[in-house]
């Protein structure tokens, strides 16, 4: 913490927060605000004598509201910068007639009362997100009686009361009568591993802290009874098994089961917990003087700006998604954003650490250079033929494009920070987006290749570069067999592939058009594929109302390791094809015979297409 | 080379070469290859088609190039394994007498037909003529593209000034680079000051 106060090369903006960001890869504009400190934090020598002077008495948050802090406070004794700091909504006020004590006694002169919120405004070429998570807040599991029962506390909580700066300088005690507890439970997995309540996913580091707890507490108090509530102990990593172990041999009871109930003595305030002990298959009651939950890591949803500001998503589990699970765990798939720590899923220090390495060297890789070379797959706009009605800028998953529908200020690709996928040139009704080394004419020209002879006889499949061709490639490494009839377009996302694609297949004679692209979770950008889902369902109804079988067209996920799968669909993509009759597709052809190329036509922006 | 130039060796008449590829056994062994190349000679502004053992072989690659040169190419289409593998190769390859790399497409003859169909020669061979007609079509199409650079500031943002905000700064700032760390509260440490010591080895946490 000191080193990187100290360090020259790190301007630090602490109780600041980043309030706009623009631009792209090697070139972000950034916004910092700095919240006013109302102490000059380069006078400051930290003497304390304001906070001795200041009426305000709170709960700190800093030690869990174990002791209290004034208004004008230090957050921690270490912090870094070494200042304090008031905070303006628990202060009496800046009128000198209410409170104005702590300017009184201050020697350095360092409190202004008048100080503002300043902006800052600074260039990078990357940036970092090491944001974190939040705890798991048990009150809602009413059966532990968290807030309700004194002698109940979270791990975070448990951390304060051991610890020598914490407000019990370390002595062990529960918040009752003061005393040392001689009988001790901790409950694992609260608000984790659980599909009711809390969260499905194992929060990765709470078997270990507890782990870590029983160890400390046995260190001090060697009498005193540990009882450890669990499902299973994941003690998975380097020098994890050797801790598990020392808190076994030192005692320590482990027992299989989740407590279902916990019920308080009103006059001593001890804790009746009861457990379905699933080792034993019975029921047992502990009579404990206090209970530890060992709750998990939950993502930060409310008070989140960082995800908005850099146009990154969330896995199912709600933590920031990464750019691919396996292959790009550091980087966000805004280009030019890595992640560092828990904000991109629980993890300990170690693991913490390791990743804001990485990721200092992957920004390195950009830092390093005076120039950037940009995909040259991006799209284009003609600004002739755009009307601004903003609907590519609501597809592209990055968020790319420049557009002001009120201004009429037709659209603009920063194609720096453009991927390539193709969604908005699908999605603009004008045909105003032009998809570079993707074009309309190359498409169109292969699908005129494939339908030109026996049309009947050929399924075309728009397969997308990353998942669904690379599964066709492993069908073929594999040497899966299907049969001959599949003809692939590759686009780079099956974000790209437009109605009109599909529709003029089917004007030219297709029996059959498959859309292919990855499952939700490995799209390579972000979320187009659900752009995909929304254009083949709206596809179906328009087949649909022309009286022809929505069937016709078909949608599938395919990875890049599902060779099988791939090989499955062509098989029954084929068969599919056959049951389409010479009828069925020469009334499709007439159904279809006014179709004409977009940006042809007028259209008609309807209500429903803009929302 | 400038854009503008390079829009304007795209404008000129189209000339493409087709190589189809053996690739070995693996995909002759299941398809009749020059029966492939001789069809794709009669495809539309195809100016010359050329059949290759091992078309990535340096011997293949010259054989490109040669090609190339001979019957001045604007646009070369390989049909032979998958892109993802060599369509680096190829683009390369082409850019190195003078084209511009995205006037390449590539025809996956290997993984999506002659793997996939081992057992009908016939079936296999009519589907690979098809594939490269598709590619012509395609290639006929293909635009000089450009890959733009932009200039990059060499300063970092860092958000978040726990361990891992902490952490990332340092080794950049250590390499040498400017870094911006914010931290909305007061101090930076995040959970890590909360904690007293630390599994697995039980040090003091700050
Ligand atoms: C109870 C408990 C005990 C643990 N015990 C151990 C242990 O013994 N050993 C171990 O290895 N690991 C342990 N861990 C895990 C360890 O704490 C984490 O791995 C580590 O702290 C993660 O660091 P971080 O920097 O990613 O996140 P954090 O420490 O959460 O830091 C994130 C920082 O970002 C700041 N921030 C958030 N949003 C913004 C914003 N918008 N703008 C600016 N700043 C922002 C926050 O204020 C915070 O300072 C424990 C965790 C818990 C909860
Ligand atoms: S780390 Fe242990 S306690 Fe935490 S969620 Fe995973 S299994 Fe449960
Ligand atoms: S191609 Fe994709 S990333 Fe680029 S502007 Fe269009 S939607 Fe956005
Ligand atoms: S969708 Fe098309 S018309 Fe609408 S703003 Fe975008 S480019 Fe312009």
């Amino acid at each position: 913490m000191m080193d990187v106060g100290r360090h020259p090369k790190v301007k630090l903006y602490t109780y600041s927060e980043v309030e706009k960001v623009s631009g792209y890869v090697g070139n972000f504009k950034v916004t910092i605000r700095k919240k006013a400190k109302y102490v000059d934090e380069t006078l400051c020598n930290a003497c304390g004598e304001c906070a001795k002077v200041c009426p305000v008495v709170i709960p700190d948050e800093y030690q869990m509201g174990f002791s209290s802090r004034k208004a004008i406070y230090m957050q921690l004794p270490q912090a870094v910068p070494s200042t304090y700091v008031i905070n303006m909504n628990n202060c009496l006020g800046n009128n000198p007639i209410a409170c104005g004590k702590c300017v009184e006694v201050c020697e350095k002169k360092c409190i202004n009362y008048d100080m503002q919120d300043e902006l800052v405004e600074v260039e990078v070429g990357t940036v970092i997100v090491g944001t974190g998570l939040e705890v798991y807040d048990p009150t809602q599991l009413d059966e532990y009686g968290y807030t309700r029962f004194d002698n109940v506390i979270t791990s975070l909580e448990f951390e304060r009361l051991i610890c020598a700066g914490g407000p019990t300088q370390g002595h062990f005690i529960r918040p009752t009568d003061h005393l040392t507890p001689k009988t001790i439970g901790f409950i694992q997995c609260v608000g984790s591993r659980s599909e009711k309540r809390g969260n499905p996913y194992c929060s990765n580091i709470c078997c270990m802290n507890t782990v870590k707890d029983t160890v400390l507490l046995k260190d001090h108090y060697p009498d005193i009874e540990i009882k450890v509530f669990y499902m299973d102990i994941r003690a998975f990593g380097k020098g994890f098994e050797d801790l598990f172990k020392r808190s076994k041999e030192g005692g320590v009871k482990y027992i299989r089961g989740i407590p279902g109930d916990i019920e308080e003595d009103p006059e001593t305030k001890n804790l009746l917990l009861t457990v379905e002990n699933t080792t034993a298959g019975k029921i047992e009651k502990y009579n404990l003087d206090m209970v530890v939950l060992s709750i998990g890591y939950v993502p930060r949803f409310k008070n989140d700006p960082v995800q908005q500001l850099l146009t990154l998503s969330r896995t199912q589990d709600g933590f920031y998604m990464e750019s691919h699970p396996k292959l790009k765990p550091i980087d966000a798939p805004t280009k030019g954003v890595f992640f560092a720590g828990v904000a991109e899923s629980p993890k300990d220090i170690k693991d913490s650490v390791t990743q804001a390495s990485a990721a200092a060297a992957r920004a390195g890789i950009i830092l390093s250079k005076n120039k950037l070379k940009v995909e040259a797959i991006t799209s284009m706009v003609d600004k002739e033929m755009c009307t601004a009605c903003e609907i590519c800028y609501r597809a592209c998953p990055f968020k790319c494009i420049s557009v002001d529908r009120e201004k009429k200020i037709p659209a603009e690709i920063i194609e720096a920070a453009c991927a390539g996928c193709g969604t908005c040139g699908a999605e603009c009704p004008f045909g105003a987006v032009t998809m570079r080394h993707f074009t309309d004419r190359q498409i169109i020209s292969q699908i005129d290749a494939i339908l030109d002879e026996n049309p009947e006889e050929k399924v075309v499949v728009f397969a997308c570069n990353w998942c669904s061709y690379a599964g066709g490639d492993m069908a073929g490494i594999s040497r899966l067999q299907y049969p001959t009839s599949p003809r692939l377009i590759k686009t780079m996302c099956s974000g790209r592939v437009d109605e009109h694609f599909v529709l003029y297949a089917f004007q030219k004679g297709a029996p059959l058009v498959l859309v292919s692209g990855c499952h939700f979770a490995d799209c390579h950008y972000i979320d187009a594929n659900r752009w995909t889902q929304r254009r083949v369902e709206r596809l179906w109804d328009k087949l649909e109302k022309k009286g022809i079988r929505p069937e016709r067209l078909q949608l599938e996920w395919i990875s890049a390791a599902e060779g099988q799968k791939f090989a499955k669909v062509m098989r029954r993509v084929d068969e599919m094809m056959r049951k389409v009759t010479k009828e069925e597709i020469e009334f499709t052809k007439q159904a279809l015979s006014d179709l004409k190329p977009k940006g042809t036509k007028k259209v008609k922006v309807t209500a429903k297409a803009v929302a | 080379m400038k854009l503008s130039e390079v829009l304007s060796r795209g404008a000129e008449e189209l000339r493409v070469g087709v190589f189809v590829c053996e690739c070995g056994l693996n995909i002759a062994g299941s398809l009749d290859c020059e029966e492939v190349r001789k069809y794709a000679e009669t495809l539309p502004d195809v100016k010359v088609a050329v059949l290759n053992k091992y078309t990535c072989a340096d011997p293949g690659q010259n054989e490109i190039k040669k090609h190339v040169k001979e019957h001045n190419l604007n646009r070369v289409v390989v049909a032979s394994c998958s892109p993802r593998m060599h369509e680096p190769t190829f683009r390369a390859c082409i850019a190195d007498v003078g084209l511009n790399p995205y006037l390449f497409e590539m025809v996956n003859l290997r993984e999506h037909c002659s793997w996939v169909h081992l057992h009908d020669r016939k079936a296999a061979t009519d589907k690979a003529k098809d594939m490269v007609k598709i590619g012509v079509a395609r290639a006929r199409f293909l635009e000089p593209q450009i890959e733009k650079e932009v200039p990059v500031t060499n300063k970092a943002l860092v958000i978040g000034g726990g361990v891992a905000g902490i952490q990332a700064a340092l080794d950049l700032a250590d390499t040498g680079y400017q870094v911006y760390l914010v931290e909305k509260e007061p101090s930076i440490g995040g959970v890590m000051a909360q904690i007293d010591k630390t599994y697995p080895t039980m040090d003091c946490s700050i």
